[in-house]
């Protein structure tokens, strides 16, 4: 994980509800009854959440700040002078403050808040990619991107004629370093990788990757979703010129999403969605747009999921994102060993440097099979091709088993895990 | 706790899953349809020959899928041959009611071929399943896009 965790330890103590988390020991057990998903049977058992890389579990403090929101100071932002629109407006932009310290910007004014990842990456490729690339510019991706970021470079290649390059992964699901080199030239314009696939685990060494496009003078779209729930991020360490996350995978409500662009460049980019709150002025002759964020965010934001991420990050930040990192190193590590000590099993993405996300296939049992029947014992993994289906046929798959794992997940959980993949053996092996 | 888990699988139906019949490309065929579940990336083609009398004469299919979905595909091939496009759309009509609790389901069935009747009701364990009816019926929105002229279906 070296690429990817970098020392935050001084951006937690400002959180600073845990305290000194370099000498506080990672405690599972407490942190569990935080989630109040966990206070219930599925099926007559306890619940095993292994579906994080979908959607995590909200903690009582995200839910409480939403419903706190709502209850005492809701208002629509940035507009009308009563008190309630002033305590929802600093509610809101404050979390905006915290976002921009989770990923270590420059500043906030390079945080656009969206509706989701995936439409974050939409408003990329819309307002830069218009804008400024033109009919013979080449975009590299991964072939291990997942849809999101796939897609919105495909409907832009419709549009403008832009050439899309994929990057090759090897065996292990590594990204091969060598082959994306050679695809990076004087066409290159942009680059958009995910930082750790959300099929595989794999870290990408997007630091390498990052100063390698930069050579060419090209730059760089980072698909966060997945990392930023499992290492620290800092985007100027990176070097990264677009980040974009997911805040729901990091604990914190659907219905927003987070784009990081560096601000020089987020102010070249023409509005993609016009509306309220995004302009300067308006008259029926001509208007004139805010400067970002505010340019890429018309209409009513999602106030109260803003908020609840705010929350979110307080949360993982007292944590210390280092010590969450190592926590579910441990469960990787773990589950590893036990999934491949089952005959039949086979785990696919088996880079040196991975995240908790492990996908894999039995030879007795279809992954839908796999599934129902570990459901049957309370255990939520993931089936099926996990919106990447160019990775599945990298594979040769249709799909896979994925079991992707939370700060809330314990070995006692991998324990139960391994014993339904028993019971799957029994059914159908 | 597991009665509904045991109920899926049925030994019949693992049998199926594991060695499905009708498994193979016909050289001659009249109609063909192929059937894709985009969320779980199932997919098959089924191929039939229906004579002029609208008489199925063959029916086979290909595929990748779970062993519901390749069950439901295998045991709906030998359901069909050498019965009516019409009774192919009965059968298919009770197994979908069957598969989804539908309030008509048991009128449906009633009017069916013991042994078929037995065997739609094997494979409809699956409505313990919400998740899973897709992949029991897919073969069968598959065979009816077939019958009817359409090339290509989705069950989502």
């Amino acid at each position: 994980m070296n690429a990817v965790v970098i020392s935050r330890s001084s951006q937690s103590s400002e959180v600073g509800q845990a305290g000194d988390n370099s000498l506080m020991a990672f405690d599972v057990e407490r942190v569990r009854k935080d989630f109040p998903i966990f206070d219930q049977k599925v099926h007559g058992r306890p619940l095993i959440y292994l579906d994080s890389g979908a959607s995590a579990q909200k903690p009582q403090q995200v839910i409480d700040a939403m419903s706190t929101a709502y209850e005492t100071y809701y208002a629509n932002v940035h507009r009308g002078v009563h008190v309630m629109s002033q305590r929802s407006t600093e509610a809101y932009e404050s979390a905006r403050e915290k976002i921009a310290k989770f990923l270590n910007t420059n500043n906030s004014n390079e945080i656009v808040l969206t509706g989701s990842a995936t439409e974050a990456i939409n408003l990329v490729a819309y307002s830069y990619g218009r804008k400024f690339l033109k009919a013979g510019d080449e975009i590299i991706l991964s072939h291990m991107e997942h849809h999101a970021n796939i897609v919105p470079w495909q409907l832009l290649r419709d549009d403008v004629g832009v050439v899309l390059k994929i990057a090759p992964i090897l065996d292990d699901g590594s990204l091969d370093l060598e082959a994306f080199e050679a695809l990076l030239g004087s066409k290159t314009k942009l680059v958009a990788m995910t930082h750790i696939s959300n099929a595989l685990g794999t870290v990408v060494p997007i630091k390498q990757v990052i100063n390698k496009v930069h050579e060419h003078g090209a730059l760089v779209l980072v698909d966060g979703c997945q990392a930023t729930p499992h290492s620290a991020v800092d985007v100027q360490a990176l070097g990264a010129d677009f980040y974009v996350f997911a805040p729901h995978k990091v604990y914190g409500p659907t219905g927003i999403g987070v784009l990081y662009g560096r601000e020089d460049l987020l102010n070249t980019m023409p509005p993609w969605q016009g509306g309220g709150d995004m302009i300067a002025s308006v008259t029926f002759d001509k208007t004139t747009f805010q400067k970002a964020p505010l340019r890429f965010e018309a209409g009513t934001p999602a106030i109260v999921e803003t908020i609840g991420l705010g929350a979110a990050i307080d949360y993982v930040s007292a944590l210390g994102m280092e010590n969450i990192a190592a926590h579910e190193q441990g469960l990787l590590h773990y589950a590893t060993e036990r999934l491949n000590a089952i005959e039949g099993l086979t785990i696919i993405g088996t880079a040196p440097d991975k995240a908790a996300i492990i996908s894999f296939i039995m030879d007795c049992a279809h992954p839908h099979d796999i599934g129902t029947i570990v459901d049957q014992m309370g255990v939520a993994l993931r089936t099926g091709h996990h919106c990447a289906q160019p990775v599945m046929d990298r594979f040769g798959l249709s799909a896979t088993a994925r079991v992707s794992f939370g700060l809330y997940n314990t070995r006692q959980d991998i324990d139960t895990l391994i014993d339904a993949i028993g019971a799957v053996k029994e059914f159908l092996g | 706790m597991f009665d509904d888990l045991r109920e899926l699988y049925q030994e019949v139906i693992l049998d199926h899953g594991k060695k499905p019949r009708n498994f193979r490309h016909p050289d001659d065929f009249t109609c063909e349809a192929a059937g894709n579940n985009p969320m779980c990336g199932d997919a098959l083609i089924v191929y039939l020959t229906v004579d002029d009398n609208r008489m199925i004469r063959d029916v086979a299919f290909q595929g990748k899928g779970c062993a519901i979905s390749v069950a439901s595909a295998s045991m709906m091939t030998e359901m069909l041959k050498n019965i009516s496009a019409d009774e192919a759309d009965t059968l298919f009509k009770a197994f979908h009611g069957l598969c989804t609790g539908a309030d008509d389901a048991d009128d449906l069935v009633a009017g069916l071929d013991e042994e078929v009747a037995e065997r739609l009701q094997m494979l409809s364990g699956v409505r313990q399943f919400p998740m899973r009816v897709k992949c029991a019926t897919l073969a069968w929105h598959t065979m009816d896009a077939a019958i009817n002229g359409h090339q290509e279906i989705s069950t989502e």
